[in-house]
């Protein structure tokens, strides 16, 4: 009786006339232990199938992966401009302002240089006078040469 | 969509979705590749997933045209062929099952020798067990021309099958 329901099912099994309730009713048979002989031909397919439903998808999935290390690329971005920024800023503005202060200061500095420098060029032109001196005294010497020679030519008569 | 709504919506077919590409693609790492590009090609698509009125058909659809374009492609030049993986699995505890191992390497075998439409039904209606509208909805094709391949499938099955088992007896 049963056997022949289940011929039934096969053949409109093969004829893909069967509902999946009836397909259910085919794979609980085969699944059983006792199948008759001359349908053992079908039941490896059974098996086959209720095997293969069991394997599973066992791999991870990266997800959301891509928008953190954009992220994180751009913040290097931003703390280069940062930094070249921070180098840049304060010597721009810096360069063109210094306190009042600090000009007279400057000033007063210049002054007190020059001063000084124009003393030291006192002192400088003196000591040319001291030069023109030594000249002289040169010149003396050189006078002096002629006496010696004269000298020893009339020491050289009295011989 | 946030990544655990995304899981939840995902967690029911991604393993139909594996193993139909690993019914097209045979071997267990190009399918899982397969599985993870289709799972994120979801995922960056995420906004416009509520479009959608069946995820679950939409992916599908999306697994068949994607591991067909892979096989076309060169890169399929180098696919792997092997058989099946059942020998590092626990599942043969049942004794029924390691007794017919055997068979069943047969027809995964038999079934690779189908044409691919005929395998992607197959898959579909007897291990998914999909309604025929479903299938029609995935395929884009129409009832009567599904029911027409699958029974052609059940029937060159059927008939290897008979021939292998009738092997040596007769």
């Amino acid at each position: 009786m049963v056997l022949n329901s289940i011929e039934k099912l096969l053949e409109k099994y093969d004829n893909a006339e069967t509902t999946l309730q009836e397909e259910a009713q085919l794979r609980a048979y085969f699944a059983s232990n006792d199948v008759a002989p001359h349908l053992e031909s079908y039941k490896s397919l059974f098996v086959y199938f209720a095997y293969t439903q069991q394997e599973a998808f066992t791999k991870d999935v990266p997800l959301n992966t891509k928008k953190k290390s954009n992220f994180y690329q751009w913040i290097s971005v931003a703390a280069a401009a940062v930094i070249m920024l921070g180098i840049m800023l304060p010597q721009m503005w810096n360069s063109s302002k210094y306190s009042e202060e600090e000009i007279e200061m400057y000033n007063k500095t210049k002054n007190a240089l020059a001063f000084m420098s124009s003393n030291f060029n006192e002192g400088a032109s003196s000591l040319n006078v001291l030069e023109m001196a030594s000249n002289n005294f040169n010149a003396g010497m050189y006078k002096a040469n002629f006496i010696k020679e004269f000298g020893k030519t009339t020491n050289k008569f009295l011989k | 969509m946030t990544q655990a709504d995304f899981v939840i919506l995902v967690m029911p077919f991604k393993d139909k979705v594996f193993r139909l590409a690993k019914r097209l693609l045979v071997s267990r790492e190009e399918a899982e590749d397969a599985t993870q590009e289709i799972l994120l090609k979801l995922w960056n698509n995420k906004q416009k997933i509520s479009d959608y009125k069946n995820v679950e058909a939409f992916s599908m659809t999306m697994t068949k045209n994607f591991c067909l374009d892979r096989l076309k492609s060169k890169q399929a030049q180098n696919l792997k062929i092997v058989h099946s993986n059942y020998q590092d699995k626990s599942h043969s505890s049942l004794q029924k099952q390691v007794e017919a191992r055997d068979s069943v390497d047969w027809v995964s075998s038999i079934i690779e020798t189908l044409p691919e439409q005929q395998q992607i039904i197959v898959q579909l209606r007897d291990i998914e067990q999909y309604e025929f509208a479903e299938i029609s909805k995935m395929l884009d094709m129409n009832e009567t021309a599904i029911r027409v391949a699958l029974s052609r499938a059940r029937k060159t099955i059927r008939e290897q099958l008979i021939k292998t088992h009738s092997y040596g007896i007769k």
